[in-house]
């Protein structure tokens, strides 16, 4: 950003500490996550930055930690991953469903007690997740479901539906209604009307919710940490229970790995987003 | 004025037809939320009131000493009671014993007052020796607090089906012998501290987040599109990065023999040898968590301060304001709605906060999640943690209506 060249001192001063202290608060919102991946290539056994690394000497760099992470023996991350990956699908799944159901009935204007109907919602988000936690365990024990992954399933379904309302509700208001109703008026039925013109309409706002919903699984500890038993571990437990014992690196690999999963679903997020606002008709 | 009715085609009034097809289309929308509201009625309200019965609920022990609590009802609580109480006592033990089920009294009694524990096990194990008769005396015989009526009298106390005792202890008070709400042990009073420390943390965290966030909502909220995006990335990026990757970047940054300590001695600000305390404390707590929620303080300012006009601004100077008064009389004022639903959120999000203080914070950074998960799954004393559960909730819920009036919960905004 380029100042006129007849500012003042004083203001120019103003803009350069501006635009100082942004840059600091960028670097400390995306810095601390570029540390994790030379660690996660280091030859040695510990987390710091070797003399051999800093001297980018190939000899300090090495994929002994993904190995470890693969074929390691006692290796808990082949069955986390597994477990991470059934579960985030069958909660995203039933999020996706529910959440774009509900979102639908709460854009009508017919809703009646819309506020309060999506204040309680949306509640799973707000609620601290140690409290959802206790509360669904206390639940599970008593239905038998603790320790298994349908009861996971079924709490990170909770867990993730308000992401998908929200989503899908923000997309439905900017719908156009009168594109139901010219189907309805050609004969169309609501059911067929929701599959071949609304569901199209909305999937952007569907898809991202769905991302949210899988994040939200697929990242979550606290619930999972009351309800899992030992076949039931993911892979934010495993990590859980690696960073409460010892950083290893281990975990410096699995750690990179989740942040190349997070930056390619933030690109999809990001694509589906735009989309999404152009097809609204909303161009910023 | 005659009222003259307009008919339908079908010859039904109009304004009762349309009644009917609003009634239908009412209908139809609870019958699309109903799936979803259904289901989290049953698997997530139903639970949390559960919790919250749990956190009164005293009842198990009543059940497992019944002659006891009868045969209590007319004691007045000053001196020993006489043979019956005693009689039956024993045969409430007696019965337990048979079961093998007097454990779950040891604790709950221990709870009530310490001591009991070496007292049950001592009668339980010389029950047997017990002969008819004169049980008062026996009963003095194997144990001597069976001479002292404090313990007789925090027996009778248990008997109530529902207790907010648990909610004492969550403030740090408690019930003496005669039932009058006192003060917790001094050595006893550690809630008071926890809960303080939340609310500091959390609101600590909402201040900091906010100096951090409203300059680069602004800066993303003013630049070209094409630089915005870019710079985005590095707000959007953390947010969907798992939560446990953020902190265990923290927990590689702060350690002892980490660059931040290394950069610090670097400066010269402190000794190798003598390395400043990074992590396991608060300082640990208030830095992660102040960048792992920074993301929730950004997306609703940038959401707000898009919507604002630079116009405005240029209004305002061309008025003779200076970029200050301008800033301070138009461009904040109009901020303000971001404000509240950032600082809202990132409250609420930090006052529940579990995963990050239990690893970064230590013992002097444990926020009052990390108690409740002690109690749920270490010491096991289910009935506190839901009791501590419960107020947590009381005071997320008050600052959700808050938030619900100011901002509207439907006004949310995701990335």
């Amino acid at each position: 950003m380029a100042l006129p060249n007849h500012t003042p001192l004083n203001y120019r001063i103003w803009h350069y500490a501006y635009l100082t202290f942004c840059f600091l608060v960028f670097f400390f919102l995306i810095a601390p996550l570029f540390v994790i991946l030379p660690l996660s290539f280091n030859a040695e056994q510990y987390i710091h930055f070797s003399a051999k690394m800093l001297a980018l000497d190939p000899e300090g760099f090495s994929l002994r930690w993904y190995e470890d992470m693969i074929y390691g023996t006692k290796n808990p991350w082949g069955l986390a991953t597994k477990n991470s990956l059934i579960i985030a699908f069958f909660a995203t799944i039933g999020s996706t469903i529910l959440g774009t159901v509900a979102a639908l009935g709460l854009s009508s204007r017919h809703m009646p007690y819309k506020a309060a109907f999506m204040a309680l919602l949306i509640s799973p988000m707000i609620v601290p997740l140690i409290i959802s936690g206790t509360a669904i365990f206390f639940f599970m024990a008593k239905v038998g479901l603790a320790a298994t992954h349908t009861g996971i399933v079924l709490s990170h379904i909770i867990l993730g539906t308000p992401f998908v309302v929200i989503t899908v509700t923000a997309t439905l208001s900017g719908f156009d209604h009168s594109v139901t109703r010219a189907a309805a008026s050609l004969g169309s039925n609501p059911v067929n009307t929701f599959m071949k013109i609304t569901l199209p309409l909305i999937m952007p706002g569907v898809i991202s919710g769905a991302l949210f919903a899988f994040v939200t699984s697929f990242d979550e500890v606290v619930v999972v940490l009351f309800l899992a038993g030992l076949e039931n571990t993911t892979i934010p437990i495993q990590m859980w229970v690696g960073l409460r014992e010892q950083l290893s690196p281990t975990i410096m690999a699995v750690a990179t790995c989740l942040i190349i999963m997070s930056t390619l679903i933030l690109v999809t997020a990001e694509l589906l987003r735009r989309r999404s606002e152009r097809l609204r008709g909303i161009n910023r | 004025m005659s009222k003259e009715q307009i008919l339908s085609s079908d010859g039904i009034p109009l304004e009762e037809s349309l009644k009917k097809a609003e009634r239908k289309n009412k209908l139809k929308a609870l019958f699309l939320v109903a799936p979803l509201f259904l289901f989290i009625l049953i698997i997530y309200i139903f639970p949390i009131g559960d919790m919250l019965f749990r956190s009164v609920d005293d009842r198990m022990i009543t059940k497992m000493l019944p002659k006891t609590f009868k045969a209590m009802e007319n004691w007045d609580g000053q001196d020993l009671p006489d043979e019956p109480v005693y009689k039956a006592i024993y045969e409430d033990l007696k019965y337990l014993k048979e079961n093998k089920t007097y454990g779950k009294i040891i604790a709950r009694l221990n709870y009530e007052k310490s001591g009991f524990s070496s007292l049950i096990k001592k009668t339980v194990r010389k029950l047997n020796k017990i002969e008819e008769g004169n049980y008062k005396e026996q009963f003095i015989k194997i144990h001597k607090r069976w001479g002292q009526p404090e313990y007789l009298v925090a027996l009778k106390n248990t008997a109530p089906n529902w207790s907010y005792a648990k909610y004492l202890k969550g403030v740090d008070l408690k019930f003496d012998e005669n039932r009058n709400i006192i003060k917790q042990d001094e050595d006893r009073r550690i809630y008071k501290t926890l809960w303080l420390r939340t609310v500091n943390v959390a609101f600590w965290v909402t201040i900091f987040c906010f100096i951090l966030a409203y300059p680069i909502s602004h800066l993303l909220a003013t630049l070209p599109m094409k630089y915005s995006n870019l710079l985005m990335i590095c707000v959007l990026l953390p947010f969907w990065t798992s939560l446990l990757v953020r902190t265990s970047s923290w927990m590689v940054l702060l350690q002892q023999q980490g660059p931040v300590n290394d950069l610090i001695v670097w400066l010269g600000l402190a000794a190798d040898d003598n390395r400043p305390e990074l992590m396991y404390n608060v300082v640990g707590t208030f830095v992660a968590m102040t960048q792992i929620l920074l993301p929730f303080m950004v997306l609703p300012l940038y959401s707000v301060m898009k919507t604002i006009s630079p116009s405005l601004m240029r209004a305002g100077k061309s008025l003779g304001g200076t970029p200050l008064t301008s800033f301070l009389k138009i461009y904040f004022p109009l901020t303000i709605p971001g404000i509240g639903a950032g600082c809202l959120l990132v409250f609420i999000l930090a006052i529940g906060y579990y995963i990050t203080p239990a690893l970064v914070g230590g013992a002097s950074g444990a926020l009052i999640s990390n108690n409740i998960a002690y109690h749920m799954k270490s010491s096991l004393d289910w009935a506190f943690a839901s009791a501590l559960g419960t107020m947590l909730l009381i005071g997320v819920l008050a600052i959700y209506w808050v938030y619900n009036k100011l901002v509207g919960i439907d006004n949310i905004k995701l990335g």
